[in-house]
Order: structure tokens, then C-alpha cells, then sequence
């Protein structure tokens, strides 16, 4: 599994760094998500969809950039995709959430109060 | 920008992404968190849009604005659709993913072989695989819960079916693994399209054996695979933020999933290749059991002189739209001193936390909202457990009957309440096909009905009035 083969070197993509970010990113994950509360796993599932739509970044390089026009395309759907998600994501993940309220302040909006709870 | 600029900015956008997670440990803060991840992606997407290699804005501010488009009705569609919706967006994500990688690896063939290492290729074609089945699988997922016409509902099973599936997982692998070896092989150009066709039809053949009672948690592992389809591609571009965000999304997905597996006793294999809801058969009646059915008049009273009452929804309280009149009750029975709370059950609804979200629509108070492992200890102190709209999670087959189907799944003990009112629209079991001997204990008694109604019933005799018979 280890890359580089021998013959023409290619620039060293950083693997062991990319990996450790993946292995530790996965922790943090892990931990942060564990503690969500479960009454808000479905905004967490539409907030961490919003989230990794950050695909957004890689489809910009690639519609953006001196590329062939084929190639270009697929960026650009890929793009669109990206993007669809993150306006969906974060905007029905905030509607969602404006919806949870506790009891004792009826007609006050979500999470303006809340210094404890 | 240089490159350190924009690396910087990386940096604090993946800050911000954790964040935002963070703040949804407790309804309190959770909108904070979406307006961190909102600053954070602004600041990745500017970043990246000013990097030198950037040229042609045009193409980018069209597919901005057509997303826009397409988001913004896609965040209006209404609390019971959600589910739909994170599919459609899973499969947005994978769709994403499997182009990105399909176009760097086209990019490179052409304009820089030497980019294709062994370790770029592994991760391209992890990201094709994991981008191109989530579309099609989350599509089916998708389509299945908007209960579209052509996709049966049904779990759709045929002998050989799982050798089937893995024999062309199989091919793609080998051809994969034949592309890592040699990416630039003249047939390379055409083994690529085999697995990005291979990744399509094994996502729609890995859904069509699912039912519905698994969506949640097939919603769950197709968002993991969403993010480590994200993963992948950050590999492929050398991107850490990718990399970052695509983990998240990765170890949120993982955790619901194995919420929703513990929630219904079952493994991750079991619910991909096990096809729930077909290999068990509904058992012909033995003997004929009775329901004792209760009047509208005869429940409210019972209900006026409770204590504490615990309502029980299920998916069936969506489907029949019952939720504000579930809260009218609420509100009725508070009004009376009596205590109500509502005990949620993991997989109550068609996602994890669909039926909090529902009933928080509704204007119920979350801080009413119970845990089934919360409530459980409590309920012989219940005086009246209000099934609504929910079976599976309530039937104490799971605890008892070795030959169940859903023996040993956690249950919400609602037989342990002091009495039982459970409202059904039919005499037909359950999703899981599955009787329930909940609805024939001593102290059940049924309210035949639609749940709209019956539960409309209750509160106009509340509300007209105490002590009519």
C-alpha cells in the first residue's frame, strides 16, 4: 500500500500526513458526534451532509481551472451537486432546529434563550 | 491567494466544522452551529475560488446559482419528507464525489500520467466506487420513501441474490485493482467506465432487497459512505478540509448506524443482506385472539383521572398527519395537572431522530421528549401508556418469543403501564408483519380509527367539558 513506485518520481503526495488527518479527524468525530443529544439526529444528519458538501472545493478546482471542457463539466455538475446540498443542508438543518423549544417560554423562538439546560 | 493563505483558511473552516457538531449536543446551542458551519464553508469556498488556478468564473457562478436553485425547495419540503431528503442528498454528495474523481483521473491520463501513483489510484477508485454507488443506492432509498411508483417497496429478493451482488463487487474490484496497477494501460481508458457502471448497479441492487422498516438505518450507512466518498476525494486532491469534513460526516454516519442496528438488535450485515420484512413468514392464527375495543368517552375519562401518560408515537402518527392533534391532547392534559410525556423509541420514524423533529414541529416542549432507555424504569409508574401510530416498538414479542423476528430488539415497555390505549387504524399487523400481543393484554384496550381522528375525539371530549359519558 505504500505508494511511490520506483522510475519517475512523482511530486510525494503527503500520505502519511494525509492519513493521520483522516485517522484523527475520524476521533474527533467520533467523540464530538457521540455526544450530540439524540433528540437532534436528524438535523445532525442534514448539518453534516451540509458539511461534507465541502466536495464543494475540489469541484471548484476542477470547473474553474484551465482544464479540457469535458472535463470542466463534470466539475460543473459535480458543483451544482455540492452546492444544492449545502443550501439544503443548512437551511432545513436551521428550520428544523428553529422547531425545538422548551416548554416554559411558549412563543419564543429556539435557541435565542438556553444560557442553561 | 497563496498557498498559505488559503490553507489558513482551511484550518479555520475545519475548525469551525467541529464546532458546529459540537453545539448540537443540546438543542440550546445547536443553531449556533449551523451558522459556524455556514461561515466556515463561506470561507473554504472563497479561499478556493481565489486560487490562482481559478480562470473561468462563469461556469462556476452558473452551477452556484443553478444549486441555489434546486436547495432552496429542497429545504422547504415538509418534516415527514426529510427522510427523502437527506437520501436525495446523500445521493447529491456520492454523485459529487464519483464526477471529481472521474474527472481527475481522465485529467491526469491525458495531461500528466506521472499523478497517477498506486496510492492516487486506490483512493480514485475508492472514491468512484463509494461516490457512484451512494448516488444510485441513495436515489433507491430515495425513491422508496417518496414511495415512487416504479421502485417496488417490497423488499425485492431472488435466489442467489447476495453471491450475485458480491460477484460484481467482485469484478469491480479485480478491475480496480488491474487500474491501480496500471492506470495508464490502453485499455485503462474503458476498464474505468466497467467499475463507475459495476459502482451504479450495485448501489440500486444493494437497496432493492431493503424495507422500509431498515431505512433508518440503510439512511445512516449510505451517510457514511457519503463522507468517506468526501474522504476519498481529499485524498485524491491532497485536500486535508476534504479530508476533515468528509471524516465527520463518515463517524456520524457510522455512529446512527450502529444507534440504529443496537435499536433493533440487529448487525450491519444482517440489515444489508438479510432482506427484513421477506424471509419471515406471518404466522397463521392459531387461535382466534380478541381485541377489546374502548369508546372516545370511555378513554377520556380514563385519561382525566391519570397522573402521568406516556404517548408512544410511531411512524403511523406521521402518516396520518395526528401530530397537532397529538399536541392538542398534550395541551389538554396538561391543562388538567397531568403529567405527559413522550417516549421516543431510536427507530420510531424513517431516519434517526425523525419522529423528535416531528413532534417538535408540533410545538411539543423537546424537554417532554423521553429516551426509550430513560422512560423504560418509569413506566410501572405510568398510568396510561398512549400507543400512537407505533407496533414494532412496543410489542413484547421482542422480549419473550425466541421465534419472533424481532426478539431481542429494545422495546419501549408499554405493557408495564398501568393501562394501555392504543390507537390503530386497522386490525392488520404491523410493518414487520408481526402480531402484537401488546393489543390483547388484559389492560389494553383498543381505539379503533385513524389516529387523526381518534386522537381529535379525545380532546373534544376533554375540552367539552369533565364527566361525560
Amino acid at each position: 500500500m505504500i505508494p511511490v513506485q520506483g522510475g519517475a518520481v512523482p511530486p510525494p503526495a503527503d500520505l502519511w500526513s494525509q492519513l493521520f488527518v483522516f485517522v484523527l479527524a475520524s476521533f474527533i468525530g467520533l467523540g464530538v458526534i457521540r455526544r450530540v443529544s439524540r433528540l437532534l439526529h436528524t438535523p445532525l444528519m442534514s448539518i453534516t451532509n451540509a458539511i461534507s458538501a465541502i466536495a464543494i472545493v475540489g469541484s471548484i478546482i476542477v470547473t474553474g481551472a484551465d482544464y479540457p471542457e469535458p472535463i470542466r463539466i463534470l466539475g460543473a455538475i459535480a458543483l451544482f451537486a455540492s452546492m444544492t446540498n449545502i443550501v439544503s443542508g443548512f437551511l432545513i438543518t436551521d428550520r428544523m432546529l428553529k422547531m425545538f423549544k422548551t416548554g416554559s417560554k411558549p412563543g419564543e423562538g429556539g435557541g435565542s434563550g438556553g444560557g442553561h439546560s | 491567494m497563496t498557498h498559505g493563505l488559503v490553507q489558513f483558511a482551511y484550518i479555520i473552516a475545519t475548525a469551525l466544522f467541529v464546532f458546529a457538531l459540537h453545539w448540537m449536543n443540546t438543542p440550546a446551542t445547536a443553531r449556533r452551529g449551523v451558522y459556524a458551519g455556514v461561515v466556515g464553508m463561506t470561507i473554504a469556498v472563497v479561499a478556493t475560488w481565489a486560487e490562482p488556478e481559478v480562470i473561468h468564473h462563469w461556469w462556476i457562478v452558473g452551477a452556484l446559482i443553478a444549486g441555489i436553485i434546486v436547495g432552496v425547495p429542497l429545504s422547504l419540503v415538509p418534516l415527514t419528507a426529510v427522510p427523502q431528503r437527506t437520501a436525495l442528498s446523500h445521493a447529491f454528495g456520492g454523485l459529487a464525489a464519483g464526477l471529481v474523481g472521474t474527472a481527475k483521473y481522465y485529467l491526469w491520463l491525458g495531461e500528466g500520467p506521472e499523478n497517477l501513483t498506486a496510492f492516487r489510484m486506490v483512493a480514485i477508485i475508492v472514491e468512484i466506487i463509494l461516490g457512484f454507488l451512494t448516488f444510485t443506492g441513495s436515489l433507491m432509498a430515495a425513491g422508496k420513501l417518496q414511495e415512487v411508483k416504479f421502485i417496488p417497496q417490497r423488499p425485492v429478493t431472488y435466489p442467489l441474490q447476495n453471491v450475485t451482488n458480491l460477484a460484481l463487487f467482485g469484478v469491480a474490484a479485480v478491475a480496480g485493482v488491474a487500474l491501480v496497477m496500471n492506470p495508464t494501460a490502453p485499455w485503462a481508458a474503458f476498464a474505468f467506465p466497467l467499475i463507475i457502471l459495476l459502482a451504479l448497479m450495485f448501489g440500486v441492487l444493494l437497496i432493492i432487497p431493503i424495507g422500509g422498516a431498515d431505512m433508518p438505518t440503510v439512511i445512516a450507512i449510505l451517510n457514511a459512505y457519503a463522507g468517506l466518498s468526501a474522504v476519498a476525494m481529499g485524498f485524491v486532491l491532497d485536500n486535508k478540509l476534504l479530508i476533515t469534513a468528509g471524516a465527520l460526516d463518515g463517524s456520524s454516519g457510522l455512529i446512527l448506524a450502529i444507534i440504529m442496528c443496537k435499536a433493533m438488535n440487529r448487525s450491519f450485515t444482517n440489515v444489508l443482506f438479510g432482506a427484513f420484512g421477506q424471509v419471515q413468514q406471518v404466522k397463521a392464527g392459531g387461535e382466534e385472539k380478541v381485541y377489546k375495543a374502548e369508546s372516545i368517552e370511555g378513554a377520556a375519562q380514563v385519561l382525566e383521572q391519570a397522573n402521568l401518560v406516556v404517548v408512544i408515537p410511531g411512524y403511523g402518527m406521521a402518516v396520518a398527519q395526528a401530530q397537532h392533534k397529538v399536541r392538542e391532547l398534550y395541551d389538554q392534559l396538561k391543562k388538567r395537572g397531568i403529567a405527559v410525556k413522550f417516549a421516543i423509541h431510536p427507530v420510531a420514524g424513517r431516519m434517526p431522530g425523525h419522529m423528535n423533529v416531528l413532534l417538535a414541529e408540533a410545538d411539543i416542549p423537546y424537554t417532554d421528549l423521553v429516551e426509550m432507555d430513560e422512560i423504560n424504569p418509569d413506566m410501572p409508574q405510568v398510568d396510561v401508556a398512549l400507543v400512537v401510530g407505533a407496533n414494532d416498538v412496543v410489542n413484547p414479542a421482542a422480549r419473550t418469543e425466541k421465534t419472533s423476528p424481532i426478539y431481542g430488539m429494545p422495546i419501549i415497555d408499554a405493557d408495564k403501564a398501568r393501562t394501555v390505549f392504543a390507537i390503530k387504524r386497522s386490525k392488520n399487523p404491523g410493518f414487520a408483519g408481526i402480531d402484537n400481543e401488546l393489543y390483547f393484554s388484559d389492560k389494553t384496550w383498543m381505539l379503533f380509527g385513524d389516529a387523526k381522528n381518534v386522537i381529535g375525539e379525545l380532546v373534544k371530549q376533554l375540552s367539552g367539558g369533565s364527566g361525560l359519558h
